[in-house]
């Protein structure tokens, strides 16, 4: 009994722990701008400081705002279902090939995972801008591709690795080749792996900051993160905070949605590369 | 570059494993390929860019200087100010989020009822955007619109958080677990469902109590778990940038190694020391990599999906 008592107080902190500052940014964002310019200190807008869904409209109507969800959108769709098919041919081979190299592959995919990213900008930024990819969409679409494949090969590796071997084998025996094997038998099978792999690799590039403020400098290319940072209203002393929560809170609808519809999938994702599975 | 490793002297391959090693190689190529693309070269084009005194709002100027950039670097006191700070960071958030983590896997671990809603809400702060996160946090804090100042009995009302260094430290360091937590208590779970039930019977059995059970049993066969999570969350908290770049702009002393060579590349336009300072922070990374890995004697073929 005891510990029943336990258990759903730690349930409650956790629902807390992670819903509070979702719960403020959603509450900040239905206060005004009139209150906010003058100070509205506590969680929700005080009575007569509510602004309805004027913040919601007041964003949606900005240009700058739009350009940079379609931005995003795009940007992060492309580099995920490039990084996937990348990373599904790589982590075939390592969970069902025998090659030379399979140990290097892993290596490389580790370090990159720890590779401090901001030492990149400086020299990306030079070579983008020599060779014209600098605030363009590849431009960032490929670094997107590199910094995700660990994840996604990862991930991948470890849900093929539970795909029953035997119908590949059972395949190759009626005559398929390794090729053919693969495509009409592990494919469908391996689907849901890929899915998953998808969502974390999609997680990543809609959250990325550093490669989006500095390889482009308009809204031709700029994601969602980078435009909100540089989202100054009239007065650039004080932010206006409701009309970010605003913009901050569409930028998250995607995520929850995503989270909301695929949760025991991505948990299962995210812990497969972690642990010997 | 090729992936392939040296061919050592091996009995001859059959014709089917030859043609599998080679499938092999061909399909992990292009990843290969795309990883190093855009980490190793530009990494050695970083290099070579630091030995010149290189300005974009010059570029006719460039001159090699050789190691002078890494001499100005590292007898700056600002280097090592922000390297301080990074560190900082680093120990506090994985240290506060290894314990808040384990008993949010201990609560998952065991919660029999709302798995679903639990796990859904534990994904929100990992699947939130870093930047939203600042801001929530940076609002939050903030004497004129937040709520943080009239939760807290013992700060005045008007406190400016972001004033001064500690405070601003710990506000930065309250978005940063806020948001990671998730993702440990999730490893942390990961390695407590290898735990065998039949060990924790057994100790109870023999009169273990709660806490000997914890530290004597669950503990020493989460090792690996434990080492694993602290090892990526700190590789990934040592490279802090974005909720310092919206919480305070690295204004008040709490700019990170990463922050600060961000600032001398783009916002300077300074590629020779930018570069200098890119180079360093790699190194850094791999001497904080290399010391948890031995203090902790990271068993790294946990990780490893070979």
């Amino acid at each position: 009994m005891k510990n029943r008592i336990g258990i759903v107080i730690g349930c409650l902190l956790i629902l807390v722990w992670c819903l509070l500052p979702v719960a403020w940014i959603i509450s900040l964002s239905f206060k005004s701008e009139a209150a906010i310019t003058n100070g509205s200190p506590g969680f929700f807008p005080a009575a007569g400081g509510g602004a309805g869904w004027d913040n919601y409209v007041a964003v949606w109507d900005n240009e700058q705002f739009r350009r940079a969800i379609f931005n995003s959108i795009g940007i992060s769709l492309i580099a995920t279902t490039l990084s996937v098919i990348v990373a599904t041919l790589a982590a075939y081979a390592i969970a069902r090939l025998e090659f030379r190299g399979k140990k290097a592959v892993l290596t490389i995919a580790l370090a990159i995972a720890m590779f401090p990213v901001v030492s990149l900008v400086g020299p990306l930024f030079d070579m983008w801008r020599a060779i014209g990819l600098y605030d363009t969409w590849p431009g960032l679409i490929i670094p997107y591709m590199s910094f995700t494949l660990p994840l996604a090969i990862w991930t991948l590796s470890a849900f093929f690795r539970e795909i029953p071997w035997e119908l590949e084998q059972a395949a190759q025996v009626d005559g398929a080749t390794s090729w053919q094997a693969f495509r009409k038998v592990i494919v469908p099978l391996a689907a849901p792996g890929v899915f998953t792999a998808a969502i974390l690799t999609f997680f990543f590039a809609w959250n990325d900051f550093v490669f989006g403020i500095s390889l482009t400098s308009t809204e031709n290319a700029r994601p969602i993160p980078a435009s909100l940072s540089f989202f100054v209203g009239a007065d650039p002393f004080n932010r206006p905070a409701s009309l970010l929560a605003a913009g901050a809170v569409i930028a998250t609808i995607p995520i929850i949605v995503i989270v909301l519809i695929f949760q025991r999938k991505i948990v299962a994702g995210l812990t497969s590369g972690a642990v010997k599975g | 570059m090729s992936a392939v490793a040296a061919p050592k002297s091996k009995p001859v391959m059959s014709d089917r494993a030859r043609a599998e090693n080679r499938l092999g190689q061909k399909l992990v190529a292009p990843a290969i390929v795309l990883m190093l693309l855009v980490t190793a070269f530009p990494m050695l084009r970083a290099i070579y860019l630091s030995t010149f005194d290189y300005a974009l709002t010059a570029p006719e100027e460039r001159a090699f200087i050789g190691l002078s950039n890494y001499l100005t670097a590292l007898t700056d006191p600002l280097f090592w100010q922000t390297t301080g700070v990074t560190v900082l960071y680093m120990v506090v958030t994985v240290a506060v989020e290894l314990v808040i983590g384990f008993i949010f896997a201990m609560v998952m671990h065991r919660v029999i009822f709302a798995r679903g809603v639990i796990r859904t809400s534990i994904l929100v702060p990992y699947g939130i955007i870093t930047v939203v996160s600042g801001f929530a946090w940076q609002f939050a804090f903030s004497f004129q619109n937040g709520f943080i100042n009239g939760w807290l009995p013992f700060v005045g009302d008007d406190f400016n958080w972001f004033g001064q260094t500690g405070s601003a430290v710990v506000a930065i360091m309250v978005s940063e677990i806020w948001k990671t937590t998730p993702f440990m208590s999730l490893l942390l779970l990961a390695g407590l469902a290898q735990v065998s039930d039949d060990m924790i019977e057994a100790a109870k059995v023999d009169g273990a109590t709660w806490t000997q059970r914890l530290t004597k049993v669950i503990l020493p066969n989460m090792r690996a778990a434990i080492m694993v999570a602290v090892l990526f969350r700190a590789l990934d908290a040592y490279r802090i940038f974005d909720n310092i770049f919206v919480m305070t702009s690295g204004a008040v002393r709490t700019e990170s190694i990463s922050f600060l060579t961000y600032r001398q590349t783009i916002e300077q336009f300074q590629l020779g020391m930018g570069s200098a300072l890119s180079v360093l922070l790699f190194l850094s990374v791999l001497v904080v990599a290399f010391l948890i890995v031995r203090l902790f004697r990271v068993d790294l073929a946990q990780a490893r999906q070979g």
